[in-house]
């Protein structure tokens, strides 16, 4: 039974039942992280959605813990990321151990500055129920309907028809757009016949969530504990996160022959524990046994038909990169359907959700793969030279680059593609997401908000730019070392666009052109009579 | 600087009187040790990826 129990969500009887129907522009399938975060993002821009879920309550056991600090900056964004930095664990320190010897630590953030750490841990059942409650604040923009099963969807002539079947019967309504974030095995997904091509592990994992108030961690902070071989657990690897209300995860390597029943069934789990966490009173409050798959789908965007989150792209847990990843997609694609709803970018912008999140994908599915290889160790010689790193690791400090416990997860830089103007200044390059500094008793990232703007960093000029707002910042130290001396064009999900020397009125509005996929020439932007040119 | 005949011996001296799976596990560190000192005289990794190309080279054609 898990250690949160959350409130049921009610059903509600749609208005397609009464012969009404809904004015949405999107439909968002799943109510899980990354769907709530699309529908928060498209109302901040806002565009009405209705998020349907087959389930009414929030996920059971706590699944995705780990948020990291871009994420948790994206969240706060949406409006839920102070809670989450209250209610979660704060870690940055990671610690690795070879049988019982440390071999050494990492600090993730070693420097002050910043709003949110290297990481909070906070179970995804609470990161769900936050999104609801953001979500019921936009009642004119959000229709969360709960056990509303999408059975079918098929492509119009101008968007989407979805068949939903509730427990006052079957429905069906139209939208723009759908986008599915119907998880790792995608009914959406399946319905289409998409290919969801990757690689296997063999490996089974052990996840136990283990309620434990008197911890391994003391008083001292949290910390990432991460074990090749120890004498607890012998010959496997083992990961140790904490998580609030005194839970602790814990996952454990078994052999790739496991019997995934017997290996969850508690007579088996607690002497696993038990061994790990010596004579400390504990209670079991989820297990779960697992293989791991990357896989992803070669396109995000099908028409009318749009993938985040699990559904699009899987991943090993080792990095946080699954649920972090998503939350990624959501800001990605977010600001950029808005704006093609509202008729201020052409369709042609989705198509570069599709870039720039199928990058951050493969680079998510090439750092998880490697780990689950390091800690697998199971091609020829690979045994030998990773107990050839891990003894060497303490003397030659510099051979610890390749201990690969997992790569926690980093945004990842859009330089290269085809809505980012390419170049930098040599602090910054185009495509980076924007780092946060202290700014004037606040945070940069808060005054930059959701929206085109130029940021002005010790560069005199003007209060708006080419049609943009600017924000100015003189002398604020932490601003300038992260950003150095230019002008930013930033973007709503606060990536840097373009980098200037100065207000170039007509190279800001190329760039700024570019980052909506409208084209170098600028179509098709309004004309003046007000219609629009071709695109 | 090309290797020398003293270099040779200490080799061999290394390996003196370790079983098979010691003499292994030496080579393997020894690689990890020679690729660290390469790769940091070099600012990169692309002198052990050649050498790792011309090993096996050696062994395969």
């Amino acid at each position: 039974m898990p250690a949160h129990a959350h409130e049921r969500q009610p059903f509600v009887r749609p208005p397609e039942l009464s012969g009404g129907t809904t004015d949405a522009s999107v439909a968002v399938v799943g109510a899980g992280p990354v769907g709530l975060a699309v529908a928060v993002d498209l109302a901040l821009h806002g565009v009405r959605s209705v998020v349907l879920d087959d389930n009414d309550v929030v996920s059971v056991g706590s699944r995705a813990i780990c948020w990291a600090k871009r994420t948790l900056e994206i969240f706060d964004r949406l409006g839920v990321g102070g809670r989450m930095l209250e209610k979660g664990v704060t870690w940055k320190v990671g610690r690795l151990f070879h049988g019982d010897e440390e071999l050494f630590r990492f600090d993730l953030l070693p420097e002050d500055g910043h709003r949110f750490p290297a990481f909070v841990n906070l179970q995804q059942p609470y990161v769900e129920q936050y999104l609801i409650e953001r979500a019921r604040a936009f009642p004119d923009l959000i229709d969360l309907r709960f056990r509303h099963r999408v059975t079918g969807h098929a492509e119009t002539a101008d968007g989407v028809r979805l068949a939903v079947e509730t427990p006052d019967g079957p429905y069906g309504f139209d939208v723009r757009y759908l986008v599915a974030c119907d998880g790792a095995r995608s009914p959406t997904r399946g319905r289409m016949g998409l290919p969801f091509d990757g690689e296997t592990f063999e490996e089974k994992f052990l996840i136990a969530d283990v309620e434990m108030p008197d911890g391994p961690f003391g008083e001292g902070p949290t910390e990432r504990r991460f074990w090749f071989d120890p004498t607890f657990h012998p010959g496997k690897s083992a990961l140790l996160h904490r998580q609030p209300d005194d839970v602790y995860r814990i996952d454990l390597q078994l052999d790739p022959g496991a019997d995934a029943a017997a290996e969850a069934a508690e007579e088996r789990v607690v002497p696993r524990i038990r061994a790990m966490v010596g004579d400390r009173p504990f209670r079991l409050d989820w297990v779960s046994v697992y293989t791991f798959r990357c896989a992803r789908l070669e396109r995000f965007v099908h028409g009318r038909t749009i993938f985040a989150g699990d559904s699009a792209h899987l991943v090993s847990p080792f990095g946080a990169r699954g649920g972090n990843g998503g939350i990624h997609d959501a800001d990605n694609l977010g600001w950029k359907l808005a704006a093609v709803v509202r008729g201020e970018a052409p369709e042609g912008l989705l198509a570069t959700y599709d870039e720039e999140r199928g990058r951050g994908a493969d680079e998510n599915i090439a750092c998880s793969s490697r780990a689950t290889r390091f800690m697998q160790a199971a091609e020829p010689e690979a045994w030998g030279f990773r107990q050839a790193i891990l003894a060497l690791a303490r003397s030659a400090p510099a051979v610890r680059g390749m201990i690969n416990s997992g790569r926690l997860s980093q945004p990842c830089a859009l330089g290269g593609t085809s809505a980012v103007t390419d170049g930098g200044n040599g602090t910054i390059a185009a495509g980076a997401p924007c780092p946060d500094a202290p700014l004037g008793g606040g945070w940069l990232l808060s005054r930059l908000g959701g929206r085109f703007s130029l940021l002005a960093v010790g560069t005199p000029g003007p209060d708006a730019a080419a049609g943009l707002p600017v924000l100015h910042v003189r002398d604020e130290a932490e601003v300038a070392a992260r950003y150095g001396r230019g002008v930013f064009l930033v973007r709503p999900d606060q990536h840097v666009a373009a980098v200037f020397g100065g207000f170039d009125a007509e190279a800001i509005r190329a760039a700024h052109r570019r980052a909506l996929a409208r084209g170098a020439r600028g179509a098709p932007r309004r004309a003046a009579g007000g219609g629009r040119t071709a695109a | 600087m090309a290797l020398s005949d003293a270099l040779y011996e200490d080799l061999l001296a290394a390996h003196r009187g370790l079983d098979p799976d010691r003499s292994a596990a030496l080579n393997r560190m020894l690689v990890l040790l020679l690729a660290t000192e390469l790769a940091e005289a070099r600012g990169d990794e692309a002198g052990v990826r050649e050498a790792l190309r011309a090993a096996r080279r050696a062994v395969t054609r």
